[in-house]
């Protein structure tokens, strides 16, 4: 089994690509999990066309520690597996924790069988605490895909990540296996992303368009594969699926200083 | 036991061993006590308050009360409120008190619960009834110290309760610091021989020390009662004793309700009673009674007498700071030679303080905030000491080194008498010399060969 996290910038398009590339590798036959680790658990509406999931944490809670798996694993497009880890109401206890929380739980349950082909976990933002690393810690995801776009910002938490990579890849199996770049139609963008994955000792495994049919298949609950199978949108996700089915760079990245990320910025951001 | 402590002290730098301090909640808690219809409540899991309650039951050998928000995995993700809120709901059902004491744990503090968020929540629904009150403080363990727990809570009853409605009263206030229930009533008795009303937080006198009666009190009869603690917001001055447990709320007292107060250490020896006899006579206006004068004079008799069993001897002292500045100071004045002085507890003003008080006897000695017994094993190891003053913790030292052990501060697990018979003022004072001289003669008997052992001594 394949064991995949995604991160990266908050509103970057993690839980859109993750849940398209999934479908992408669902449709060509492939068993596949997806683990939300976002307490807005938005990370499976696509797959499953709602809100529908009732969440680990919210289980935990209404029922206590005796959870049962089918009332938290939920079927969804192309028999994609669906959890949601859940959590907390903003401003109020441990998200964190929660995600170690129902990581544990799903182990104890048995949710990890041997014929998943991949489990994705499409995890919150920043990895701003012990508990949003929980995925790449030893024995979790090994593969990490960080989705990135030319913003500033949106570098600036690759490069972030990456730091958080360096420190589990040391005593781990995780590895960092490359950018995707989801255009924000930034200048050079691509350049930039290529130019940065270079420098962090990686690839930009590919560069997903910016395309309107995305949102139309949002508004509609559904990936992109489902909702316009036919669309061009829908084969560059099935472009991504086989990338990295087929990927077999696997490297600890090394994180750029803060000077140097700002120079690869000016010298293909200024430079169009 | 401790055969394997080496000599060679080596720098450390993220590792303890054997350390002599504990957790902020249990001083929260023993603080708590100290309020009468008091119910202490820890806002965490389980484990904490079951450790705590133990450990001052151990201490006292009395039973002691407190509630738990009994954390479980999906509390510590989705914050403790429901848990907190349902335990107001339990607590007032059940036991009916007039005031529960929150204080949190490391687990309920790194998650962020907001307790008085949740405390004004209750209220709201209900939970909290008429007339009933709720305090809280911050306890997080991986800062400071039990003291520092117990500063916390003392804090927090002032800054919940004490208010000043403008019109001074008579009377003092009086921040015993962390001493036992016995050190209270006799803190009490010295005051009430000036003439002085007043007030005590906390007073876990007639808590903590009950005598049994056939009857068990959930609720004892002593405390600090809730008028008591409000009024002392109009209290003309407020003496403050022992720096690292009371200067908080003294501090507070000052700022919010304009009391002015003293910083003194906790009235233990001949020196620490002078300068708080003294400042009991200033707020008085009288002159120091006979009666306490007599008692003076007996110590200053003993501690004379038997000079030549103290003179030069080498102590090492150990435990909470308020306690071991007082005993350092008071050791130094009966001619023996604190050479190892440390605490688990932080603060530099500890180590400057020492210094000071040693800079002419023992200008180098061993001093050391946020220490551990194995370093004091090791420094005593390389300067052998004839007596260890301090807690229960130092037995082990003591056999491995073979050096009688004089138990004072908290916790002693394994002796009993320190809840009732104090070590403050001049009769404390007197029975803790009397401990020491004993401890010492005691040893000579068991050393002397036949042709030295004395009759008399």
């Amino acid at each position: 089994m394949r064991k995949i996290a995604i991160y990266g910038k908050g509103g970057i398009g993690k839980s859109t690509t993750t849940q398209n590339t999934v479908a992408g590798l669902a449709e060509w036959g492939k068993k596949v999990m997806v683990v939300g680790c976002d307490p807005k658990a938005d990370s499976t509406r696509l797959l499953l066309g709602g809100l529908a999931q009732k969440t680990v944490l919210d289980t935990l809670r209404d029922e206590g520690e005796d959870v049962e798996l089918d009332e938290i694993l939920k079927p969804g497009y192309a028999k994609t597996a669906c959890v949601e880890s859940g959590g907390p109401e903003p401003g109020v206890g441990c998200a964190g924790r929660g995600i170690i929380t129902s990581i544990n739980m799903l182990e104890q349950l048995g949710a990890y069988t041997p014929d998943l082909d991949y489990t994705f976990y499409d995890v919150l933002g920043d990895v701003v605490c012990g508990g949003f690393a929980m995925p790449i810690r030893d024995g979790k995801a090994e593969e990490i895909y960080i989705v990135v776009s030319g913003e500033m910002m949106a570098m600036y938490a690759a490069n972030n990540i990456c730091k958080g990579i360096v420190k589990f890849a040391q005593s781990g199996k995780v590895r960092l296996g490359g950018l995707i770049c989801n255009s924000r139609k930034c200048d050079n963008e691509k350049e930039l992303i290529e130019a940065l994955a270079a420098k962090l000792g990686t690839q930009m495994i590919h560069f997903v368009p910016r395309d309107n049919v995305v949102q139309h298949a949002e508004l509609n609950r559904k990936t992109v594969i489902e909702y316009a199978p036919t669309a061009a949108q829908a084969d560059e996700y099935r472009t991504l699926a086989r990338k990295i089915d087929a990927n077999k760079m696997f490297v600890i990245p090394t994180p750029l200083t803060m000077e140097d990320l700002e120079e690869l910025l000016v010298k293909y951001g200024l430079a169009a | 036991m401790l055969d394997s402590t080496p000599s060679t002290v080596a720098d450390r730098v993220a590792l303890k061993i054997n350390p002599a301090k504990t957790c902020q909640p249990v001083g929260a808690v023993y603080a708590a006590l100290g309020v009468h219809g008091c119910l202490p409540h820890s806002h965490g899991s389980q484990g904490c308050c079951a450790y705590h309650r133990s450990h001052l039951t151990r201490h006292f050998k009395e039973p002691v009360m407190a509630s738990t928000s009994s954390f479980t995995e999906g509390s510590s993700v989705f914050g403790g409120m429901a848990n907190l809120t349902q335990a107001f709901s339990t607590i007032f059902e059940m036991y009916d008190p007039d005031i529960v004491a929150v204080h949190t744990t490391c687990l309920s503090e790194v998650i962020g619960d907001d307790i008085p968020t949740i405390i004004s929540k209750a209220r709201e629904e209900g939970r909290i009834p008429e007339g009933k009150v709720v305090v809280h403080c911050n306890t997080p363990s991986f800062v400071g110290s039990h003291v520092t727990g117990f500063s916390a809570m003392v804090k927090g009853f002032v800054k919940y309760l004490s208010e000043s409605t403008g019109t001074p009263s008579t009377a003092i206030n009086i921040l015993p610091g962390w001493v036992e229930p016995s050190d209270m009533t006799e803190i009490k008795r010295l005051v009430a021989a000036f003439g002085l009303p007043m007030t005590m937080l906390p007073d876990t006198s007639s808590v903590l020390d009950a005598p049994a009666t056939g009857e068990h009190a959930f609720f004892p009869k002593g405390g600090t009662t809730l008028p008591e603690i409000k009024a002392m917001g109009d209290a003309r001055a407020t003496l403050s004793l022992g720096t690292w447990a009371s200067l908080d709320a003294a501090t507070l007292l000052e700022t919010t309700c304009g009391v002015p107060f003293q910083d003194l250490d906790l009235p233990i020896g001949l020196a620490a009673t002078d300068r708080f006899i003294e400042s009991l006579r200033g707020l008085a206006g009288v002159e120091v009674p006979a009666q306490i004068e007599d008692e003076r004079g007996r110590l200053v008799d003993v501690i004379s007498d038997m000079h030549q069993y103290l003179s030069g001897r080498k102590v090492a002292i150990y435990g909470d700071p308020d306690h071991v500045i007082a005993l350092t100071e008071f050791c130094r004045d009966m001619d023996m030679l604190p050479v190892h002085v440390l605490t688990g507890s932080v603060g530099n003003a500890f180590e400057t303080r020492i210094k000071d008080i040693l800079a002419d006897s023992v200008p180098d000695a061993n001093v050391k905030a946020q220490g551990d017994l194995f370093l004091l094993h090791q420094w005593i190891k390389n300067e052998p000491v004839d007596l260890l003053l301090g807690t229960t913790y130092g037995k082990f030292i003591g056999r491995a080194e073979d050096i009688p052990l004089v138990r004072v501060g908290w916790p002693i697990l394994d002796r009993v008498g320190h809840s009732y018979f104090p070590t403050v003022g001049y009769l404390g004072s007197l029975r803790l010399a009397v401990e020491i001289i004993s401890a010492i003669q005691e040893r000579q008997d068991r050393d002397a060969p036949d042709h030295a052992f004395e009759l008399v001594l």
